[in-house]
């Protein structure tokens, strides 16, 4: 299900992500920042995606500002954020 | 005679000051340090060119030299240390010969065996006379002590004391003394007092560094060098610091009576002095006003010279006597070789300081780090630059483990018949990877843009450019 408002969650401390999401018209728009981004750039954008698609989000904005987040913490904000941007949190 | 001069243009026109000369710098006023700016910036008004500029340190105050490397005023540096913005720009590549990366014993010892000369040596002395006998104990500047000046004051051709503060001759308790000086110019202001102390690391409070403070303390308890006698020093870092703490309880509890804090020292080692910890603080360097005020008033706090600190051409150094060293790391190797040069992007960040010469001379030279730091594992195949070779670093702490170098297997064994958890480094390296992923390996640069030179005078590594991001 896609989100229906613009959601955010986490913080830009370091080793946390901050993830932003809104409504987009088709498909997903990824933006990625991070600071390990030459090291783990693909797996953090893999991830993105993986939870996007467990959550069945088909099309959205996505804004992602990484601090070198572990990938369990990029999971757990960008399933809040999306939660978030349904009304359910 | 007087050696009192105007200013500092008219010194530099005394000292005969031409192109291509070296002039020296130290760095205890650090990131409050006025002397470096004002020095260059007449050096470059007189419209030199090619000056080789050999400071102990660099940081972030002495971003000015960015505009006369531009300028080609100066052409050379030598640091034994350079903080991250500075060090950004040569990663960058803003200097077209490489610079020399020192430690704070190979420093002196390099002007002791000629190899690294200096024309004129610049000292900024918080309290002055007008003969030039100096201190960096008394003064609205006071910084404590002087100790990586003396070599410049010793070795270089002409020595030029700056100072804010001229009192009448003598100067009681001076530090460097005025058989070494040439002149002396009085300034409003040699530094920021606020700067002067702004390295200073509070004990973290991070649980993850507790634990390994907690670890590291518990490592020395167990080593067998904590007995009556036992000599120590530590780094600044939040982590260090920490286990300081812990080593102190542990101290008092056992009542052992230690001999010698040494090296940077900050509130914590005085601290650990006042409470019967140690008989002496031996000071190269000091970091908080705690420590400026003690070895003002304690006589068993006494400053020494980066030559008695580290220098490993001196016939002994405080070094050589030392049980243990707790030292920070960017990254560790599966060879325990350390780098304390970059960051986790290439760029310079830092450099040895005094830590491959406290690693090559106490009998335990311990580092602490976290497994990652935001989610770059700590330990690598091979680190970006070698700082520290690893036949001097003896046992690494992390949350995760305590890693002993194989060269070290009657320290493994002590440990763990301590019940410590000791790891191979490799299982370390893995299970980090397996919380962090495996990180993919930086593109570095084309260009050499700084030299190590290890404490012996060789290259021991080269740091390469980094590419621009895209």
């Amino acid at each position: 299900m896609n989100v229906i408002k613009r959601a955010s969650s986490g913080t830009m401390e370091s080793s946390d992500v901050y993830v932003e999401i809104e409504p987009a018209q088709s498909g997903l728009e990824i933006l990625l920042e991070s600071v390990v981004k030459k090291q783990f750039g693909e797996e953090i954008e893999r991830t993105v995606r993986e939870v996007l698609s467990e959550e069945g989000v088909e099309s959205a904005s996505v804004r992602v500002v990484d601090r070198g987040a572990l990938e369990c913490v990029i999971r757990a904000r960008v399933e809040t954020a999306v939660r978030r941007g349904r009304g359910e949190a | 005679m007087t050696k009192l001069v105007k200013s500092i243009r008219e010194v530099i026109e005394l000292c005969g000051l031409k192109d291509g000369m070296t002039v020296s710098f130290h760095h205890h006023l650090r990131n409050g340090d006025h002397v470096l700016n004002l020095v260059m910036a007449e050096i470059a008004e007189l419209g030199l060119k090619d000056i080789f500029v050999n400071a102990s340190s660099l940081f972030d105050v002495h971003t000015p030299l960015g505009e006369h490397i531009k300028n080609h005023v100066v052409t050379g540096i030598g640091a034994d240390y350079i903080s991250a913005g500075l060090g950004r720009a040569i990663s960058r590549g803003i200097m077209e010969k490489p610079v020399e990366f020192r430690t704070h014993g190979g420093r002196p010892a390099d002007m002791a065996r000629g190899s690294s000369p200096v024309d004129v040596a610049f000292v900024a002395a918080p309290t002055a006379d007008p003969m030039g006998n100096c201190t960096g104990k008394i003064g609205k500047s006071a910084c404590g002590s002087l100790g990586y000046a003396f070599a410049d004051a010793m070795y270089a051709k002409k020595v030029v004391v700056i100072t804010d503060n001229l009192v009448p001759y003598p100067l009681e308790g001076f530090s460097i003394s005025e058989d070494f000086v040439d002149y002396v110019v009085q300034v409003d202001a040699i530094g920021d007092p606020k700067g002067i102390v702004s390295g200073t690391t509070r004990i973290t409070r991070d649980p993850v560094g507790l634990v390994m403070a907690e670890t590291a303390a518990r490592v020395i308890d167990a080593s067998g060098l904590l007995t009556d006698g036992f000599s120590f020093q530590t780094g600044a870092g939040g982590a260090t610091l920490a286990a300081a703490k812990f080593l102190k309880e542990i101290m008092l509890k056992k009542g052992v009576k230690g001999s010698f804090g040494l090296g940077g020292i900050t509130a914590y080692l005085v601290d650990m002095l006042r409470a019967g910890c140690f008989e002496r603080l031996l000071d190269v360097q000091c970091f908080d006003l705690d420590a400026v005020e003690s070895l003002r008033t304690d006589p068993r706090h006494q400053e020494i010279s980066a030559m008695h600190y580290a220098s490993p051409v001196a016939k002994s150094a405080a070094v050589n006597s030392l049980d243990v060293v707790l030292l920070g790391a960017t990254e560790i190797d599966c060879d325990f070789n350390v780098n304390v040069h970059t960051d986790s992007q290439g760029s310079i960040m830092g450099g040895s300081g005094g830590h491959s010469d406290t690693a090559a001379g106490a009998k335990l030279s311990m580092i602490i780090a976290p497994m990652f730091r935001a989610r770059l594992p700590i330990i690598t195949d091979r680190v970006t630059c070698i700082s520290t070779p690893g036949k001097d670093v003896d046992v690494l702490v992390t949350q995760g483990g305590i890693a002993v170098n194989p060269r070290r297997a009657d320290l493994r064994d002590r440990l763990l018949d301590a019940g410590l958890n000791v790891v191979d480094i490799r299982e370390l390296k893995e299970k980090t990877e397996r919380i962090t992923g495996t990180p993919r390996a930086l593109p570095r640069g084309d260009r050499v843009v700084a030299k190590v030179i290890s404490r012996d005078g060789d290259v021991l590594d080269e740091i390469y450019s980094i590419p621009e991001m895209k």
